[in-house]
């Protein structure tokens, strides 16, 4: 019989919250993860303005002049930077969730992609138009 | 033409001697159409008998040389020399116990993929000599891309979440399931969602998407996850809005 060898299997022990430092895909998929912060807080302003609106002329007003601010446009922009990261990487996600079949023939990932960004940009349209934009 | 080397830095793990693995530095003459395994056989056979790695076909089939190759999970039959940097570092695959020096403990995922059933589970049983179960090339093409899967666990050694939470079943075994689940002969979906639509199965994942950037075989695992966390979703809403469709 062979000599019996003794396993001592050695762990590697990931680090838990340093681990999306390892490598610039982990650090790309932070990056679309931490978008949704800035969306959510861009969610409670718009929830807190319909309150304001609720409360009268006054206090919405107050409300819009508390957007005009430098430190409101400045997040502002940094929102609409990131939801549009979130939204382009998540539409390039889209054809693996949802592979599209009519009978044998699969859709080209392109194509169902696209779709996104088409409806992206009609639904975009619409709500410019509702604004009263046109 | 002259002849070129390169430092190759190999993680080495004695569990008999060594508390902690450590590495230790070769330098290995290489021609263009050497891959990383070719320098390991080459240490192995000319230098250094003690090295230990797994390997077997060179050629990206049988999936045994899986391992980190500049901190990128590759297989070292496929990890040509002639596309890395002068200094090359060889490490056991990320998230898996050492063994010893690149070989690694792979029962964790023997034993996800046993728990997920990737085989054929007949919908009806026939008898031998009623013959072949058939299928279209249409039906074929639903699943093949998942069958390329060779196990060589690049994906597990990519996916973070894996790392983080090893209970995780993990890219292959799930794409392995999807693979079975999509195939129009089979009948054992109802089996796998019990393993694969559990918080241990596809819903640890985050979509992060390593898994089909490192496979070898463009399979894919992160699609065949998304769409598995789409049909069990699909499952829930039916089971709960219209009951009188399942039995």
């Amino acid at each position: 019989m062979a000599e019996q060898v003794g396993r001592r299997p050695f762990v590697r022990e990931v680090p838990k919250t340093r681990w999306f430092l390892r490598h610039p895909r982990y650090r790309r998929y932070m990056a679309r993860e931490v978008t949704c912060i800035f969306i959510a807080v861009y969610t409670v302003i718009l929830i807190v303005g319909i309150a304001r609106l609720g409360q009268g002329p006054g206090a919405y007003e107050a409300f819009l002049q508390a957007l005009r601010t430098p430190l409101s446009i400045a997040f502002h922009v940094v929102a609409l930077a990131f939801s549009l990261y979130h939204t382009v990487t998540w539409f390039n996600l889209a054809p693996k969730a949802m592979p599209v079949r009519f009978g044998e023939t699969a859709l080209p990932h392109a194509a169902v992609a696209g779709a996104h960004y088409f409806a992206w940009v009609i639904l975009t349209v619409v709500v410019l138009w509702l604004a009263g934009a046109f | 033409m002259s002849e070129r080397r390169v430092e190759l830095q190999v993680l080495r793990y004695d569990p008999e001697k060594d508390e902690i693995p450590h590495f230790q530095s070769y330098t290995v003459p290489f021609s263009d159409e050497w891959v990383v395994l070719d320098a390991l056989n080459h240490v192995k056979e000319q230098t250094d008998p003690t090295l230990s790695y797994r390997w077997s076909c060179h050629m990206a089939v049988c999936g045994s040389c899986g391992m980190m190759i500049n901190g990128e999970p590759m297989l070292a039959c496929k990890a040509f020399m002639r596309d890395l940097p002068e200094v090359i570092r060889v490490e056991p695959l990320a998230h898996f116990p050492i063994e010893r020096d690149l070989v690694t403990v792979v029962e964790d995922f023997m034993a996800k993929l046993a728990r997920v059933k990737p085989y054929l589970i007949p919908k009806q049983r026939k008898d031998l000599d009623a013959g072949e179960y058939l299928q279209t090339p249409g039906e074929l093409k639903r699943y093949k891309q998942y069958a390329q899967c060779i196990n060589c666990m690049l994906c597990y050694a990519a996916c973070p979440e894996y790392g983080l939470t090893p209970k995780f079943i993990g890219p292959a075994a799930i794409t392995l399931a999807h693979r079975y689940n999509e195939d129009s002969r089979d009948g054992g979906r109802e089996l796998r969602q019990e393993e694969i639509a559990a918080g241990e199965g596809v819903w640890e994942c985050t979509f992060v998407g390593a898994c089909s950037q490192v496979c070898p075989k463009h399979v894919d695992p992160a699609a065949a996850l998304q769409q598995v966390k789409i049909a069990s979703t699909l499952d829930w809403f039916r089971e709960h809005t219209m009951p009188w469709l399942s039995k």
